[in-house]
């Protein structure tokens, strides 16, 4: 049995301890918000924040997160209000969507460390991989959650 | 089975909520959306697919006594934006109030039960708006028609007298006003004596208007929801391994290694697919699979290759060909001239990857079969699933939900007829994923083609003919679409025969040659690769003719206004003719697709490495009309992306038979390090036409940045993908 915190609601998860996050939330937990992208950490789409720091879920095994706080995109705020959402709101970043609680997830942990990024810490930290191809608007929704964030 | 009930601990708004129709059947709905004062919501409310909304005054619109206007929308929302385009078209003749709008996926159950009330349900082709927009802007007519109707008779007035804005019917010699949600139920009732006649484009007071497309709010906190996300309770989890080579067959497989494996429900058995079926979680289903070793016959295909299959397409080139454009006479034209150029382009299959992997839950009952799926055409997903369940269309529920991309993979139903098979055998629901190995693997590939092209230049060293030899597959042959031998299929030929270019003999010629791997629509199909054909020739012409190749572009465009204006204006807006620094280039090309045009410069720098930095792209853009001009410039941004990650990485390379290329680590995507700025210009000419805005930015790319990096280097790219060519210095 391990037990994990996520969006602040204490969880008792008895499976295969080799179960990545991802399938947890997915299937176990029914927090869909997560996405299935590629299942080997090279997209993104799964991105959520373990213990403070954006991780690919599909690829952190359950049993290695015995007391881990996790995050997922709809524990990242209450009422869908947090700067880098209202930045995504406003630049009208989304396409199909389907990549972007990721994108999300790993731009609010990338502002946590840059609250002033260039471009080319950008280019180096989001990595995460859009088919629907919006990042010209997300580059300019990240400057702008930074902004916000100042303030 | 350690199995955790989680129904009483997540928040209702966090899944999407399972229950028991009035009909007996399941319905799936999800959170109201949050509303918002200056923005339509979508709503997908649970639909029982039986029952007609409250309030309706047609299949297409129900009016609530507050005001709150449902409009129903019958294409499929994939990233393009027609979900907000096509209720704002509504919108507009409708003359309502758009803040009060909600919007809703149509049935497909009902349009089969209702003669088809919402006609053509795809989307693809860039067709959601332009082949939708008589419809949808009669609808929205005639629904105003019969309120303003319902007003005059309430009134006891002429209904020329009476006008209708922002969701208010007024009287004009009276000033009385009366709201839509006063008058919807007698408008429901009002047959109008004929249909009213639709505003043309400049009648337009509410389009075309720059506003957030409907669906931001979902997308931005995880409450979106996509096939993959469905729950349906009591549902198992599937994951497929079909054969490696296409057109295989299972031979067999040992399921004694999952004896005593928890959580297995069984092991299915396809003609040409092997699945796993686990409860509690698809990952359970995917470990199990991955130990087993199916054996497969592949027959003759096993033995295909990449380097054969090239060699053969290029054989293919002096084979017998049907042509598919022939103005003036090229043989005349070529004979006895010396200054004949002659150039082969070559271009790879290539994998949709959507960054949703196929996957299809479904619910098979005696009597009913619900299919929760993102399908580009919910009608033939229907058709598709009554054949294969055996049931009538009238008993199969297509519930759409959103797509994570599409991209022409989305409307095959490959996933769909697997996941009835498997629930044929479990009897119980499922939900089938797709690895995206298997996604990219079992693809059905953008076709791979060579263009051949021979040409003449006079004395000013213009083109005077060209002729233009095609090889590639059928994409008819492989969706079963009929077409005469003795003609040229369109896709095959696109982005070559609609070239505007005024080159007096112009013959293009076609040879299809079918391999055992089917072949399908993909982005701006054919133009997607013979766009960079014909684009990259002609810049070599220009540089063999020592003429710019932007110039030589306008030349051979005289007289076409249009071309003109988006070719100048993305020479113009991209500095072309501006000085770069060494080991930096622009290149341009231009195209037309789905009736509209592009044209589009590449700034691009080339390190000595070799390595291709792509700087910045400038877009020109006509597509006649927009309905919203923020969907049509997202559109854009996004095909210049999806074209560029073909351009540079794109390739599906076969050996034995089978894809080699299966995830993300060896079929590369653009991210964001490597995105271009860019830079679109949206110059809309009008006329009769309505242009696509969801394929036509894909196909000048791939040659503006070939034709840029010859600028740069000096080297000319004649096989995609870029990276396959040494540019090092």
């Amino acid at each position: 049995m391990i037990t994990i915190e996520v969006n602040g609601t204490s969880r008792q998860i008895d499976i295969e301890p080799d179960t990545p996050l991802l399938w947890v939330l997915r299937d176990v937990i029914g927090l869909t918000g997560t996405k299935f992208g590629c299942g080997i950490a090279q997209c993104g789409a799964c991105t959520v924040h373990i213990n403070g720091t954006a991780m690919r879920s599909c690829s952190v095994p359950i049993g290695s997160l015995d007391g881990a706080k996790i995050v997922t995109i709809e524990g990242l705020s209450p009422d869908n209000n947090h700067p880098v959402q209202r930045a995504w709101i406003e630049l009208g970043v989304p396409q199909c969507g389907y990549c972007q609680s990721g994108q999300i997830m790993a731009v609010v942990s990338f502002l946590e460390k840059y609250s002033k990024p260039t471009d080319a810490e950008i280019d180096a930290n989001i990595t995460n991989i859009c088919r629907c191809g919006t990042y010209e608007p997300l580059r300019r929704a990240i400057h702008r959650a930074a902004d916000m964030m100042k303030t | 089975m350690r199995k955790i009930d989680i129904t009483s601990t997540v928040n209702r708004r966090d899944f999407i909520l399972t229950a028991v129709s009035v009909a007996g059947g399941l319905m799936i709905g999800i959170g109201a959306a949050p509303r918002s004062a200056d923005a339509a919501a979508i709503s997908m409310q649970p639909w029982s697919d039986n029952d007609h909304a409250p309030h309706e005054i047609d299949a297409w619109i129900a009016i609530d006594p507050d005001d709150s206007i449902l409009i129903r929308y019958q294409r499929s929302e994939m990233g393009q934006g027609s979900m907000t385009a096509l209720p704002m078209m509504i919108t507009e003749e409708l003359q309502c109030d758009w803040s009060k709008v909600r919007i809703e996926y149509a049935s497909s159950n009902r349009s089969v039960r209702e003669k088809r009330v919402y006609g053509n349900m795809y989307s693809h082709g860039s067709m959601s708006v332009r082949e939708s927009q008589k419809m949808v802007q009669q609808v929205g007519a005639s629904a105003r028609e019969r309120i303003i109707a319902a007003a005059a008779a309430r009134w006891h007035v002429p209904a020329s007298e009476c006008a209708a804005a922002q969701s208010v019917v007024s009287h004009r010699p009276s000033g009385r006003t009366l709201r839509y949600g006063e008058l919807a139920a007698e408008a429901a009732k009002v047959k109008l004596a004929k249909e009213p006649v639709i505003k043309t484009p400049a009648q337009f007071t509410f389009l075309p208007r720059r506003i957030p497309r409907a669906d931001l709010a979902h997308k931005i906190n995880g409450s979106a929801k996509f096939g993959i996300d469905a729950q349906v309770p009591g549902m198992v989890f599937a994951s497929i391994n079909a054969c490696p080579v296409r057109g295989g067959k299972l031979k067999g497989v040992d399921e004694s290694v999952l004896a005593g494996v928890p959580g297995i429900v069984g092991v299915v058995k396809l003609e040409d697919a092997v699945a796993v079926i686990a409860t509690d979680s698809f990952w359970r289903a995917k470990r199990a699979l991955s130990r087993l070793q199916p054996e497969w016959d592949v027959g003759a295909a096993g033995s295909v290759n990449s380097e054969q299959l090239s060699k053969e397409f290029r054989a293919a080139l002096t084979d017998r060909m049907v042509l598919a454009r022939n103005d003036g006479d090229v043989d005349k034209a070529m004979s006895g001239t010396a200054n004949i150029f002659e150039a082969i382009y070559e271009t790879p299959y290539l994998s949709h990857s959507p960054m949703e992997p196929m996957n299809a839950t479904v619910n098979l009952q005696p009597d009913r079969l619900d299919v929760w799926v993102g399908t580009q055409d919910a009608e033939l997903a229907l058709t598709a699933a009554a054949k294969a369940s055996g049931l009538k269309p009238e008993q199969v529920y297509i519930h759409n939900a959103f797509l994570g991309g599409g991209f022409g993979r989305r409307d095959a139903n490959d996933e769909i007829l697997q996941a009835i098979a498997i629930a044929k055998v479990v009897k119980r629901p499922v939900k089938l994923i797709w690895t995206r190995e298997e996604d990219t693997r079992h693809d059905r590939f953008r076709p791979h083609a060579v263009v051949a092209f021979k040409a003449v230049t006079g004395s000013d060293g213009m083109p005077t003919a060209w002729l233009m030899r095609v090889v590639t597959s059928s994409i008819f042959k492989s969706v079963g679409i009929p077409f005469p031998p003795d003609k040229a299929e369109p896709p095959a030929v696109d982005g070559l025969v609609s070239s505007g270019y005024n080159v007096p003999n112009t013959r293009v010629e076609l040879h299809l040659r079918n391999t055992h791997l089917p072949v399908w629509f993909y982005r701006a199909p054919g133009a997607n690769q013979h766009t960079f054909a014909i684009e990259s020739f002609l810049d070599e012409l220009a540089s063999a003719s020592r003429l710019d190749p932007y110039q030589m572009r306008r030349k051979l465009l005289e007289g076409k206004a249009d071309w003109l204006k988006v070719l100048d204006t993305a020479a113009e807006k991209g500095d072309w003719g501006k000085p770069l620094p060494k080991g930096s280039g622009r290149g341009i090309a231009i195209c037309k697709f789905t009736d509209s045009l592009c044209a589009q410069v590449a700034e691009v720098t080339v390190k000595p490495n070799g390595e291709v930095k792509v700087n910045r792209v400038t877009v020109a853009l006509d597509t006649r009309h927009m309905v919203n001009p923020q969907t049509v410039t997202e559109q854009a941004e996004g095909s210049v992306i999806f074209a560029l990650s073909a351009a540079l990485y794109g390739k599906i390379t076969i050996k034995d038979g089978a894809a080699v290329q299966g995830n993300f680590d060896n079929y590369r995507m653009v991210r964001l390090a490597e995105a271009p700025r860019i830079e679109v210009h949206l110059v809309p000419s009008g006329g009769d036409v309505w242009g696509g805005a969801g394929e036509p930015a894909v196909p000048a790319l791939a040659p503006a940045v070939t034709n840029a990096i010859f600028a740069a280097t000096g080297k000319r790219i004649r096989t995609l993908p870029i990276v396959d060519t040494d540019l090092r210095s």
